[in-house]
């Protein structure tokens, strides 16, 4: 996959902290699953995080923790590789990134899309939190309003492509942006363009989801 | 010996060990759990390792009796993945923090923290074998003592508390702007000493 757009330290560095919504950190894992260079930049920052936890002043944990593990390990055997392997036999649609499959078990046509305007549905992703977490399916030609944002928002293209004030983003590529840009995505490909996409914005703004998500779906 | 709980033996091994173990030992002791599975080692890992998984819980605001329950069920995993760790391409630290990360948010969240490689490290991984690993920890962990506060405060926020860039924008009354670049500052010096370029001694 030829990837031209990559995700911002900033964000790679609060994945690997654990500090991204989960909508935001479904974006950026289905990008690195697809993306070598990213996942060695995580991969950095993981051990980042191994090191700060080294860091840490001990606490004190039970004494009997230890033994009442070492009693259940005779009863707990380990992962085998064959088990790790039965979920991955799953029929795998390579359209769809390996995280996203946990959360999606039929082709993206196969979904139900729900329609905002002509030329524009979404599916939302199986959880409420901070934040926008959905796909959404724009037709050829079709651009959305010209917007700001509330926060950070994630945008991966999964089909298709469309272009804005930064560049040209196609299939792998991740649009990283916050609040600092306003830009109008254009659809310029053939064929419908599905993006992954992902914001930010606090849970104070969730009674004015319909608002939030207006601007950033409408048509 | 034969009689005694199967905590209290394994106990002394460790304080005959711990003093003199670095960092890359137990890399070395992960990794010949990985091949084998061998109680005796599980429990020098565990008795180093179980404080700062619990401390690192705490620290992200789980209440301390939780924190002692998620903290097992970390060190059990530690147990049933180990097959799953490979020295040559990480720490035994970033490995269990990755575990400690993944299991404390799914707790959190009752939600499955979404991850690049289903508990497999991906083939690509840097190429470094296990000592330079170590080295580049020794070495990062200097760094990060070394950061501008600014930007050290930034990283702690966000690895120690969890906390998202918005909300270390309110908690320190800066723009959201701010906290990227600190981030990002702070990431660039980091990664700066793991590619080795700009480090001398
Ligand atoms: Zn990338």
């Amino acid at each position: 996959m030829n990837i031209n757009h990559h995700l911002d330290d900033a964000t790679l560095v609060s994945y690997s902290a654990g500090a991204l919504s989960q909508g935001m950190a479904l974006v950026v894992a289905s990008h690195l699953s697809v993306c070598p260079q990213c996942r060695q930049r995580a991969e950095i920052n993981d051990a980042v995080g191994g090191v700060l936890l080294e860091s840490l002043e001990s606490e004190t944990v039970s004494d009997d923790m230890l033994a009442s593990i070492l009693t259940q390990l005779d009863d707990l055997p380990a992962e085998t590789h064959s088990a790790v392997s039965g979920l991955t036999r799953k029929t795998i649609d390579p359209e769809i990134p390996a995280p996203l499959r946990e959360y999606i078990d039929c082709s993206l046509d196969q979904l139900e899309w729900k329609r905002i305007v002509p030329g524009v549905t979404y599916y939302d992703m199986p959880w409420e939190g901070r934040g926008v977490s959905r796909l959404l399916r724009i037709a050829p030609g079709k651009a959305m309003l010209a917007h700001t944002h509330n926060g950070n928002e994630l945008t991966m293209v999964l089909r298709g492509s469309f272009s804005d004030e930064v560049g040209h983003f196609r299939r792998g590529d991740v649009a990283d942006l916050d609040d600092q840009i306003e830009h109008q995505p254009l659809v310029d490909s053939e064929v419908d363009c599905i993006c992954l996409i992902a914001t930010d914005a606090p849970l104070r703004f969730t009674t004015l989801f319909g608002k939030l998500v207006q601007p950033i779906t409408g048509f | 010996m034969k009689n005694r709980p199967p905590g209290e033996d394994v106990d002394n091994i460790v304080q005959l060990n711990q003093a003199e173990m670095a960092s890359s030992d137990w890399s070395d002791l992960l990794g010949s759990l990985a091949v084998k599975p061998d109680k005796h080692i599980y429990a020098r890992l565990f008795n180093h390792f179980a404080p700062k998984v619990k401390a690192y819980i705490v620290r992200l605001g789980v209440a301390l009796s939780a924190a002692e329950e998620l903290t097992q069920e970390v060190m059990l995993s530690v147990w049933r993945k180990a097959h799953m760790y490979h020295p040559e391409k990480a720490a035994a630290s970033t490995w269990i923090f990755t575990l400690a990360r993944n299991q404390s948010i799914d707790w959190m969240r009752k939600q499955k923290y979404p991850q690049y490689s289903l508990d497999e490290w991906s083939e690509t991984a840097s190429e470094s074998g296990q000592g330079e690993q170590e080295v580049l920890s020794d070495r990062v962990a200097r760094a990060i003592s070394q950061l501008p506060e600014k930007q050290s405060q930034v990283i702690y926020m966000s690895y120690f508390e969890g906390r998202s860039h918005g909300d270390i924008a309110s908690r320190l009354d800066i723009p959201l702007g701010s906290v990227k670049s600190r981030i990002r500052l702070a990431s660039e010096k980091l990664k700066q000493i793991w590619g080795g370029e700009e480090y001398e001694y």
